[in-house]
């Protein structure tokens, strides 16, 4: 993953550029299945690899194919992007290991979620259980932030046939 | 400290890191939002590698498995997720509508044809 991210930042084409965050999309879903996240795997591997870049190849159609190459090396954001790394590093020290069982997210209601799950909805997945029936409003949430996006690209691009016509009569 | 330790949060960091320049350096708005989602992907690693716990499985219940990883995480990244494609669509959006205006989707470029425009008018 970390030599797909490095790969986006020194590549010039952008078509290369977008096949390349799928890469590294769909390592993210390997990743994910390996930590025993596998619902976030199926998922990240058909929205994230698949759908994202299906979106970006749309837009690149519809833009350029090709980043202009710097003259220069942009200095700025490198030392800021560092000084953050290395301030959430220092950050870390505090954490608990890798895979502690005692790490503090283990302990408040996830022992509750997978011990009572199972006997209150008769679902074995634990994930689709929260998911759906414990959180079911912050689903119907993101259901709502989706719908709101959708219309906001077809808004920003319903114009485009319009212009595009109005144009073609003057020429 | 015996491996793994602390090295699930630095690979996310790395990533994280390089995100946050992928948003910052290029003036290319499409790469730019490549850099959000690889932002985005290393938040999620450092929350799913959170929720693992050493010797569990997958959270479906089974008979006969004792250990299972923390199912909340997984739960608040599937959403992540989806609201995140949502975001790179309406940002792809923008992108396409700011070429048809400017012709270009450099930001340098898109800067100087704006300061041409206010010096016109």
């Amino acid at each position: 993953m970390g030599m797909s991210a490095y790969l986006i930042v020194r590549l010039h084409n952008l078509f290369a550029v977008v096949m390349v965050s799928g890469v590294y999309s769909l390592l993210a879903a390997t990743f994910f299945v390996v930590v025993d996240a596998v619902d976030v795997a199926f998922t990240e591997a058909a929205v994230g690899a698949g759908i994202s870049t299906v979106l970006m190849l749309g837009a690149l159609s519809l833009t350029k194919g090709r980043e202009k190459v710097p003259s220069r090396p942009a200095i700025l954001p490198i030392i800021i992007a560092l000084a953050t790394g290395v301030a959430l590093i220092y950050g870390t020290l505090d954490m608990p290991n890798y895979g502690d069982p005692d790490a503090p997210i283990h302990q408040h209601v996830a022992p509750t979620y997978l011990a009572d799950s199972k006997p209150k909805t008769g679902i074995p997945n634990v994930v689709t259980v929260v998911l759906a029936s414990y959180r079911g409003y912050d689903t119907l949430g993101e259901v709502t932030v989706i719908f709101t996006a959708g219309i906001c690209v077809m808004v920003l691009l319903q114009g485009r046939r319009r212009r595009r016509k109005a144009k073609g009569d003057t020429a | 400290m015996e491996w793994p330790g602390l090295y699930n949060y630095w690979i996310a960091i790395f990533l994280m890191v390089t995100g946050l320049y992928l948003v910052m350096a290029p003036q290319n708005l499409v790469k730019k939002i490549v850099g959000l989602n690889v932002f985005q992907a290393s938040v999620f690693v450092l929350y799913i590698t959170m929720g693992k716990v050493t010797g569990g499985t997958a959270p479906i219940i089974a008979e006969g498995i004792e250990v299972y990883s923390n199912p909340l995480p997984h739960v608040l990244i599937l959403t992540a997720i989806v609201v995140g494609v949502a975001t790179t669509a309406v940002g792809l959006a923008l992108v396409v509508r700011i070429n048809e205006s400017f012709g270009t989707i450099e930001e340098d470029e898109i800067r100087e044809l704006e300061e041409a425009q206010e010096d016109a008018s």
